[in-house]
């Protein structure tokens, strides 16, 4: 009997040794093949999902997952589940009402997604061409061989996909127009360079089924008819980059990219460009200039790039995952491929679930399901005993949506309509902890780092934006200015050279379009409603909440919680650092915030000072 | 560094301004910043202007012109990171090593660098340390793994 054991070695589980693991089960299966009469196979796969429960092992073909597994786990793994068929309970994941999931499809994390471009991640050992072969890989570039290059593209415009990179411009109308110009050469560009914050669905693409990306790519080029092309892949994605090179030689090897491609005569030739760790190096015209060995700051795109793009020649340029669609359309037809989805908005979209949500990871769901849905359903709700307060979708372009709004589809142009945008798919959840107002300055703190200040709009406006809300969360802030900050938002969005300065001032306005009183709160009555900007917190214990529990009063770093068990505690404000423990931990939501007035600012100087001398509790693991 | 590895790496592409950035990248992992020499190396072999390469040196992240330290900590500060707090473990491992963001210790033993998001938010707060993954963080974790890395400096 053939069994195989399928180790995830996505940058999430390789954290959590996965690398280990597998040389382990592999020591194991080795040990016990003789005694018996199963073939067993270990694999490395890319990314399966579900980082925050990894490293994830998956026996196929009974289709068994375990998750938290050690390094140590290994013996017993090959010892009870391959040789004698027994399941490790330990390992399993458990529902909450005790029962267990034993299968895949069990764990509602993946029970509703839909996988297309993920069709191969997390199943496949990425360094093994014949895997993805044996799925029905590159059977789309011989489909796509025998079709004429409008054939292709009317396949591509039939499906109705739209760009995955974030804008969400139609494939289809770009790769005509590019192959309506002529010019010679043409070139077909991979944007690897995710810089999102929050964002790591490319990577674990390009990382766990880099061959999907190659025929897509090598499709593109033939219906364009570019025979040079480049993946631009982020140099600190090691896993990634390392996986991608492999592929390609594998890919050279078979003849299915190079100067004849499988004997037809055609001519693709593939090459990695190593990004220099720069975000705005994800703007289409910025990333052309990286390539051609310059600083890379974007044009005007007074003409297009596919007219004139790298060198000044028609380039196509896509996202990863836009090109991890493109097999799946040739091979099953673009109609096929429309049935997933909405209408305008078809097929699906991989999204990084992050934040703090009970499980984190890789979602691929199809387009039109509701925010609700993914957190609730696929992410598994809130982390016990928090409250939805917001949902952060597209990254530093995008905007925060308040809870009230997570009934709308998540499709490009709906959350659009609502002040954000679907992006490159980050997905960020934030409970009553997070403050807003210092969330969008961390967004405005990031794009000022990385504005590449060719423009003065950006350069200037971001940096404007930053200091007033900066002002803001040290209780600086003046009347009047978040119209400020709205005027300056509004120039950038109208004023600036490229997409990134031009969707900057996003976080922050969308920021002040739901929650604005928590603005005005900062402003008008030095008070931070989250208890996270320092100079703007100050807790105190409700009275009449307060059961005397002292979990309050063990948790804190500097020890100002005085009062006995059973009687209400009492908070000296002179020395409390603000840190907010107390308040994590309490049962009665019994710790207040409350404003911060001039008297107990005055009283906290220099106290707060001592941030640093604070010794650090004891935590457990 | 010696003058052999950088012709070696200046050398192993062709002279095209497209592998400008690559060779100052293969600069960078090898002597842990791109050294004077190297600009001058490459760009006469690009044959273009030193300044050009100094200002791509100076625009891209990844590259820098001081060397960093044997050990490269990057505390990841991306969203996910940034809403666990990862400040707060940035300003610790400031504290314990006496060094500030994007500097380097006085012995060149540990560089701590925040980054933009390293791919791994499910497990936030992340560090790497040279290219190993540090995920779910705890201040308690933290200090452990310095512990580990400090015992083998002699």
């Amino acid at each position: 009997m053939k069994k195989e054991i399928l180790v995830c070695c996505g940058p999430g589980c390789a954290a959590g040794g996965s690398f280990k693991l597998a040389e382990n089960l592999k020591a194991a299966v080795k040990a016990c093949a003789a005694e018996a009469d199963i073939v067993c196979q270990v694999e490395s796969t890319g990314c399966s999902g579900m980082c925050e429960m990894g490293p994830i092992v998956r026996i196929m073909p009974d289709d068994i997952m375990y998750y938290r597994v050690k390094p140590k786990d290994a013996d017993e793994i090959v010892e009870k589940t391959i040789l004698k068929e027994e399941l490790i309970e330990r390992l399993l994941l458990k529902h909450d009402d005790g029962t267990v999931a034993v299968h895949q499809n069990d764990n509602p994390f993946y029970a509703k997604q839909t996988k297309v471009v993920l069709r191969n991640t997390g199943i496949i050992n990425p360094k093994k061409i014949d895997a993805y072969i044996s799925r029905g890989g590159y059977e789309a570039l011989k489909k796509a061989l025998s079709m004429t290059p409008d054939g292709i593209i009317s396949e591509v415009e039939r499906s109705g996909l739209r760009g995955r990179g974030g804008a969400g411009f139609p494939t289809g109308k770009k790769w005509r127009s590019a192959a309506s110009f002529n010019g010679e050469p043409k070139y077909v560009v991979c944007n690897g360079d995710e810089g999102d914050p929050g964002a790591f669905m490319d990577g674990a693409l390009l990382n766990g089924d880099p061959h999907s990306i190659i025929e897509g790519m090598v499709i593109c080029a033939l219906a364009v008819g570019a025979e040079r092309g480049y993946l631009y892949i982020r140099d600190e994605y090691t896993l990634a980059l390392n996986s991608m090179t492999h592929a390609l030689k594998a890919a050279e090897e078979r003849g299915f990219i190079g100067e004849n491609i499988l004997g037809t005569g055609k001519k693709c030739v593939l090459s990695i460009v190593r990004g220099g760790g720069a975000f705005v190096c994800g703007e289409s015209t910025a990333l052309m200039k990286s390539i051609e060995g310059e600083v890379g700051e974007p044009r005007a795109k007074y003409i297009h790039s596919v007219e004139q793009g790298l060198w000044g020649k028609p380039t196509v340029l896509n996202n990863v995952e836009t090109f991890a669609n493109i097999p799946v359309i040739i091979r099953d037809g673009g109609d096929a491929f429309a049935k997933t989805g909405t209408a305008g908005n078809t097929g699906t979209k991989v999204f990084s679930l992050v934040g703090k949500l009970r499980h984190t990871g890789l979602a691929e769901v199809p387009l039109g399901i509701t925010l609700r849905e993914l957190i609730c359903d696929i992410g598994g709700g809130m982390q016990e005993g928090r409250k939805l307060k917001a949902v952060q979708t597209g990254g530093p372009s995008g905007g925060c949506l308040p809870a009230s709004l997570t009934n709308l589809p998540v499709d490009f142009d709906t959350l659009q309509k609502y002040g954000s945008m679907m992006g490159s798919g980050g997905l960020i959840v934030m409970d009553d902890r997070t403050c807003m107002v210092e969330f969008a300055r961390y967004y405005i703190q990031f794009l000022c780092g990385e504005s590449c200040g060719k423009c003065t709009p950006c350069r200037e406006g971001l940096r404007h934006m930053r200091d007033i809300l900066t002002n803001i969360c040290s209780g600086r802030g003046r009347e009047g200015d978040i119209e400020l900050l709205e005027e300056i938002g509004e120039m950038m969005q109208d004023c600036s050279l490229c997409a990134l300065g031009k969707t900057a001032p996003n976080p922050v306005l969308s920021a002040i379009r739901y929650f604005r009183d928590e603005f005005e709160e900062h402003i008008k009555h030095y008070h931070c409603p989250a208890g996270m900007c320092p100079e703007l917190t100050a807790f105190k214990i409700n009275r009449e909440k307060c059961v005397g529990c002292r979990r309050c009063a063990e948790v804190c770093p500097t020890g100002v919680i005085s009062g006995t068990g059973n009687e209400p505690h009492f908070i000296d404000i002179r020395a409390c650092v603000g840190c907010g423990r107390c308040r994590d931990v309490c049962p009665k939501e019994a710790l207040e915030t409350i404003p911060v007035s001039l008297w107990s600012r005055r009283m906290m100087k220099g106290s707060r000072g001592y941030l640093r001398s604070v010794k650090t509790p004891e935590e457990d693991e | 560094m010696n003058q052999e590895e950088l012709t070696a790496i200046v050398d192993a592409y062709p002279a095209k301004m497209e592998y400008a950035l690559a060779m100052l990248q293969d600069m960078q992992h090898r002597f842990g910043c791109v050294p004077r020499e190297g600009i001058t190396a490459a760009a006469s072999r690009l044959s273009c202007p030193e300044s050009h390469l100094y200002s791509m040196v100076t625009f891209y992240k990844a590259l820098s012109l001081t060397p960093k330290g044997k050990h490269i900590i990057k505390v990841c500060n991306g969203t996910a990171c940034h809403i666990r707090k990862s400040i707060d473990l940035a300003e610790d491992i400031c504290e314990t090593l006496s060094i500030r963001p994007g500097g380097t210790t006085a012995d060149g033993f540990f560089s701590l660098e925040l980054v933009n998001c390293v791919g791994a938010c499910a497990l936030a707060p992340v560090m790497l340390i040279d290219n190993t993954y540090y995920g779910n963080l705890t201040r308690k974790k933290l200090k452990k793994i310095l512990a580990s890395y400090l015992e083998e400096k002699p």
